[in-house]
């Protein structure tokens, strides 16, 4: 059974500094998203179960990839089918779901198909729902259990209010939960021996995807909200609520 | 003039995006909705004055996001709406990129305001994990866009008609084997106009009981930061505020030992007033609050129940 987790490369978005409400992003580390994290952690989970199991992590984006991918590697993928060319960096969720659902036509005999529920900065939550319907695959998100039987798989979606227990027939696309598990942290070894593991690297012209033809998205501004809070430091519970009262918050 | 059309599950989630159309749509054309197996949907946003096209067909699951994509592209085609508007619950937001590219459309999620001008639709939403809020518009004849919940008021009042509409069902490829009630915590803090959210910096499970007690002081709810349901499974995931838990905007929200990573305020940073007590007097939420207390929580916390009762 082949299994194929996509995975995105995004900044470190705990070491974003801010100036003038501007993102900074000059020395700030590259790495995989949070929640594809659970993906691939899920994927994994699955392979020790079952050894026929292979686990390709699969990425597009700017030639860091190739560097940063290491770390899914080394948290347990077997390989990874990459699609690197300075464009995709921040490309429309279209146009990296068209090269995703591009490069997994060249693939072979994929069964399943595992994102996160969405990226770690932009959290759209678009790319797996498009690979979808470009593959014409049936899907289920949100899930935050899933187990496979034959050739299907029966697993739980997470909504607001309630749990849908699904089967989903495979081939089929599993958009995973935030906190569906605990990612593993790999050793100093696993980490060493990534680097030897298969990597199969494409250019963007090699899918066959008019990336500019679908950029959607035009970004006017991305500034951090303005914060205007009136900070007032008081000494005691006393003041707090008296501050609290005058502005008739509490004991109304 | 090309049209909008809206659908969610919900229907006071539908309610809301009759509003946002609404703010829209003089630049934007006629204003259409479609339900799904939902007369109840249908009867309420007709008297909330839109033109309603009922899909009523029990084989088209809304668990079947496939489907209930191809239900809504035939539904755009056919009524002539190029502009979708989604909910950004989860089952819109599952929907909406799968819509997005049946119809061949741009398409944005997590939108918390709109706004026409100069022929576009321009959107807001948080980005880098919230860090930045964005603001963007689809340069794409069709566009999907989702909007958050709560965003904007339920429509209310007005004249609408009941139509219906038929679409082919497209084949299943998933069964839905159970719906699960979620069972006994179940709290919408979005509602609350008072919450009282705790984070790390409460020593132990224990100490909830003190919190709960100042949130009924005063008259709200516990929320929390993801950690504290994920992590230590104090309390339950319905609580969690930030960036995947719930996005909040209470009158007073009361900060207990909570830093303030951004993946915790994008979700409370909408608080009417934001007080925060921390031993930390340098802690990232002291800014983003109206009134700091640096004190231990768990004393503070006894004194406010002392003075409120």
């Amino acid at each position: 059974m082949n299994i194929v987790v996509a995975m995105k490369q995004i900044p470190d978005l705990q070491q974003i500094r801010i100036r003038n409400r501007q993102p900074l992003f000059d020395d700030v580390p590259l790495t995989l998203g949070t929640i594809d994290k659970n993906a691939l952690e899920a994927a994994v989970v699955l392979k020790e179960a079952d050894e026929s199991i292979k686990v390709t992590v699969l990425s597009a984006g700017n030639e860091e990839v190739e560097d940063t991918i290491k770390e899914a590697l080394a948290a347990g993928a077997d390989e990874a089918f990459l699609i690197l060319d300075d464009a995709l960096e921040g490309a429309d969720s279209a146009a990296i779901a068209a090269v995703l659902a591009a490069a997994i036509k060249q693939m072979d005999g994929v069964d399943l198909i595992l994102f996160g529920e969405g990226s770690g900065d932009n959290y759209s939550g678009q790319v797996g729902s498009r690979v979808a319907e470009l593959l014409n695959l049936p899907q289920v998100g949100y899930v935050s259990s899933m187990e496979i039987k034959g050739g299907q798989a029966v697993v739980t979606r997470t909504l607001e209010d309630c749990d849908e227990v699904m089967e989903i027939a495979l081939p089929g696309i599993i958009s995973v939960m935030a906190g569906l598990n605990e990612p593993r942290i790999p050793s100093v070894t696993q980490i060493l021996k990534a680097g030897k593991k298969p990597k199969e690297v494409l250019e963007l012209d090699e899918v066959d995807v008019d990336i500019k033809k679908l950029a959607f998205t035009e970004t006017i501004s991305n500034l951090a909200p303005e914060s205007n809070r009136k900070k007032i430091v008081v000494k005691s519970v006393d003041e707090l609520l008296q501050g609290l009262r005058s502005e008739n918050l509490i004991g109304r | 003039m090309a049209g909008i059309l809206i659908f969610s599950d919900k229907t006071n989630l539908a309610l809301e995006l009759l509003t946002a159309a609404n703010s829209i749509s003089s630049s934007n054309g006629d204003i259409k909705a479609v339900t799904i197996n939902n007369d109840e949907q249908a009867q309420a946003l007709s008297e909330a004055g839109a033109n309603v096209y009922r899909i009523n067909a029990a084989e088209l699951i809304l668990a079947d996001v496939s489907a209930v994509a191809a239900a809504l592209g035939q539904a755009a085609a056919e009524l002539g709406s190029d502009i979708i508007l989604l909910s950004s619950n989860r089952r819109g937001k599952e929907l909406a990129g799968r819509l997005a590219q049946v119809i061949g459309a741009g398409c944005l999620t997590d939108v918390n305001s709109l706004e026409a001008a100069d022929g576009k639709t321009t959107c807001n939403r948080n980005a880098l994990g919230g860090a930045t809020v964005a603001n963007q518009y689809l340069k794409a004849d069709k566009q999907v866009i989702a909007i958050a919940p709560k965003s904007f008021t339920p429509a209310a009042g007005g004249s609408g008609s009941i139509n219906d509409l038929s679409v082919e069902v497209k084949p299943s490829a998933v069964k839905l084997l159970e719906v699960k009630t979620k069972a006994g915590d179940s709290v919408d803090i979005e509602a609350a106009e008072v919450l009282v959210a705790v984070g790390q910096g409460l020593n132990s499970k224990d100490d909830l009981a003190m919190v709960e007690e100042l949130a009924k002081l005063l008259g709200g709810e516990v929320a929390c930061s993801k950690p504290v349901a994920t992590d230590k499974k104090w309390l339950s995931e319905d609580r969690v505020i930030g960036l995947s838990g719930k996005i909040c905007k209470p009158q007073l929200a009361i900060i207990l030992g909570i830093s303030g990573q951004v993946q915790f305020t994008v979700g409370i940073r909408d608080a009417k007033t934001i007080v925060s007590i921390n031993t930390d007097e340098n802690a990232t939420i002291n800014s983003l609050s109206d009134y700091v207390l640096t004190t231990d929580l768990h004393e503070a916390v006894k004194a406010m129940n002392a003075a409120l009762k």
